[in-house]
């Protein structure tokens, strides 16, 4: 009824079809190890930490209308976070390490949010990139943190209470499940945030920020909660893929990886997060057959890559610039309609 | 003259005391004092480019004075953020309707009503489940006389209830103040005499300010009338005083309008 018209454009209210599609996927995805190898349990794993993570910029970029150049840097605090409380020779209690590897992201995000969220558009951009880079130099230039080299976690975390070990984390099939549970927890929030007070004054911020100081809201505030909020996301997301990957080093918060989670999200469709899941997916997946491409004659196609990436991403935003759910909306409208 | 007052009588809601805005060597508003009073219209006219408009956003907040003051509901708030403008009673409506286009007429006006929710920040409880925001909401359109066009986009309704979702949703924030930038601009004839309806409906409750081009409105409506010219106040008297004043006329006869 009422909001059924809100933001169509962004696809807030997933239609019947669309969730269909999405519940077999989700169905796909807990039936997956038990047909998969144990390569592509951890290959898939890797991506449901690459949908957390996209989910949480959505937050900023889909939601709030905050393009945020930046984000890998809460990805990697946590990550780091981790490395630095995981001790040489024993694994660590996976019970504190993951609160406060996601308090360190989110701390880190709302200091540097401080400073960026008061600036708008391209300066917003700007400021997020340049803050994330002084972070990833940080790190990269100090040995003490790890240097360019980064660090090892050579234990992953215990998830162990009094004795007791409900599941361990060594098993690549749990690992698995823990992060398909953590992505959909994820998920579960962030929808329910979508419809909240919060969410809709982050929703209203996106499309009309003026109007809606003009209406009482302190729009900083709001802001601030929310890229400290995505921060802490983005946070469970690096803590998760240093606990899969026992490596961490400062590519983590480089540049690539803010791009390359931007683009998941804008290939996915924003604003609904389950676009955020499908663009990483998906972005992994094209990624993987685009480095596997053949080498003709003397040209190494695979090599190029980002070329076909780039194209690809620009094909996407010209033709279907709702992103893949919003075309996989449009065409099933369309076969509603010729029935 | 209203300001004999000196803003301290009760039914006094803002008090602005000789505000002047420059942009660089212009004065865009220059030493501009007005009073507003519970449940008078206070009209503001003048040609284009007079300083109507900059002077509502002096007082909404929209912009900061260069020098100057304004009273709030008893309060100075003179440099305060427009949201915290808002929160102290003032709601406005703008000269180029400024909502929220993708939206329903519904959730524009929610929205606005949420913002005076005491938990307008819960992360997890639906937004549309709060009784009380609902029920301003409810109440800020229908006086809007919206009824009809709830669920309606707002991008797509006519140019005349957007004007009128615009007062709807400054409504909804009960205001004690309500600035209106132009609400008749661009409005036919029967739209025009809706708005003006409308307006005469909140009359009682509410201190108003009204810039506008349109002088059977404005001569319908106003208690007083303020003429602002090249950013200067050349008549500040009731409606009748006004239209007998030489200099206006003169002002709207495209003359030579000096200030004094």
């Amino acid at each position: 009824m009422s909001s059924a018209s809100s933001v169509k454009a962004h696809l807030e209210i997933l239609p019947r079809g669309l969730q269909v599609a999405l519940a077999l996927g989700l169905a796909a995805l807990v039936a997956f190890p038990f047909v998969g190898s144990d390569f592509y349990t951890q290959v898939v794993t890797r991506m449901m930490i690459m949908a957390i993570f996209a989910m949480s910029l959505d937050l900023l970029q889909g939601v709030t209308g905050l393009v945020s150049l930046g984000h890998a840097a809460y990805f990697g605090v946590a990550g780091y976070a981790l490395a630095f409380m995981t001790p040489q020779g024993e694994p660590v209690s996976l019970w504190w390490t993951l609160p406060l590897s996601v308090l360190a992201a989110a701390a880190a995000a709302l200091v540097i949010g401080f400073f960026v969220v008061r600036t708008h558009g391209i300066y917003f951009i700007m400021v997020t990139m340049a803050f994330a880079q002084m972070v990833y130099y940080l790190f990269f230039d100090n040995k003490v943190l790890g240097g360019s080299d980064g660090l090892y976690i050579n234990f992953k975390p215990d998830a162990s209470i009094f004795g007791w070990t409900p599941f361990d984390l060594d098993d690549k099939r749990t690992l698995y499940y823990a992060t398909l549970l953590a992505m959909l927890a994820v998920y579960a929030f962030l929808r329910r945030l979508l419809w909240s007070p919060f969410g809709r004054t982050l929703s209203g911020i996106r499309v009309n920020e003026h109007r809606m100081r003009a209406m009482g809201y302190g729009s900083f505030g709001y802001k601030l909660a929310a890229f400290t909020l995505a921060g802490g996301l983005a946070g469970l997301a690096g803590f998760l893929w240093g606990v899969q990957t026992g490596y961490i080093n400062p590519e983590l918060m480089g540049f690539h990886m803010s791009a390359h989670v931007i683009m998941m999200v804008i290939l996915g469709g924003m604003g609904n997060f389950a676009g955020a899941i499908v663009g990483a997916f998906a972005f992994e997946i094209l990624l993987s057959l685009f480095k596997d491409l053949p080498t003709i004659g003397s040209v190494a196609l695979g090599k190029h890559w980002q070329l076909w990436m780039g194209l690809f991403i620009v094909a996407v935003v010209t033709f279907a610039p709702r992103g893949l759910l919003g075309l996989a909306e449009r065409v099933m409208r369309r076969r509603e309609v010729s029935k | 003259m209203s300001n004999a007052s000196n803003g301290t009588s009760a039914e006094v809601l803002l008090s602005a005391r000789q505000l002047t805005k420059r942009f660089g060597g212009l004065a865009a508003v220059n030493n501009v004092s007005l009073d507003l009073w519970r449940s008078r219209i206070h009209a503001v006219i003048g040609p284009n480019g007079a300083g109507k408009s900059t002077l509502t956003h002096l007082l909404s907040g929209d912009l900061p004075p260069t020098s100057g003051t304004v009273a709030l509901a008893g309060r100075d708030v003179t440099g305060w953020k427009p949201e915290k403008i808002s929160r102290q009673g003032l709601g406005r409506s703008y000269q180029k309707t400024n909502i929220f286009l993708p939206c329903s007429v519904w959730d524009n006006v929610h929205l606005a009503a949420q913002s005076r929710a005491q938990h307008p920040a819960r992360w997890l409880r639906r937004a549309s489940s709060f009784a009380p925001t609902r029920e301003r909401a409810e109440r800020a359109i229908e006086l809007a006389g919206l009824t009809q066009r709830r669920d309606s986009i707002a991008g797509t309704i006519s140019h005349g209830e957007q004007r009128q979702l615009e007062i709807a949703m400054s409504l909804a924030t009960d205001p004690v103040v309500l600035l209106l930038d132009e609400p008749l601009a661009g409005m036919g004839v029967a739209e025009a005499e809706r708005m003006v309806e409308l307006l005469l409906r909140l009359k009682p409750h509410h201190a108003m300010l009204l810039v506008e081009h349109d002088m059977d409105a404005v001569f319908a409506l106003a208690d007083h009338l303020t003429v602002m010219v090249n950013g200067n106040v050349i008549a500040s008297d009731s409606p009748q005083a006004v239209r007998a004043d030489a200099s206006v006329q003169a002002a709207y006869l495209g003359e030579e309008a000096d200030s004094h």
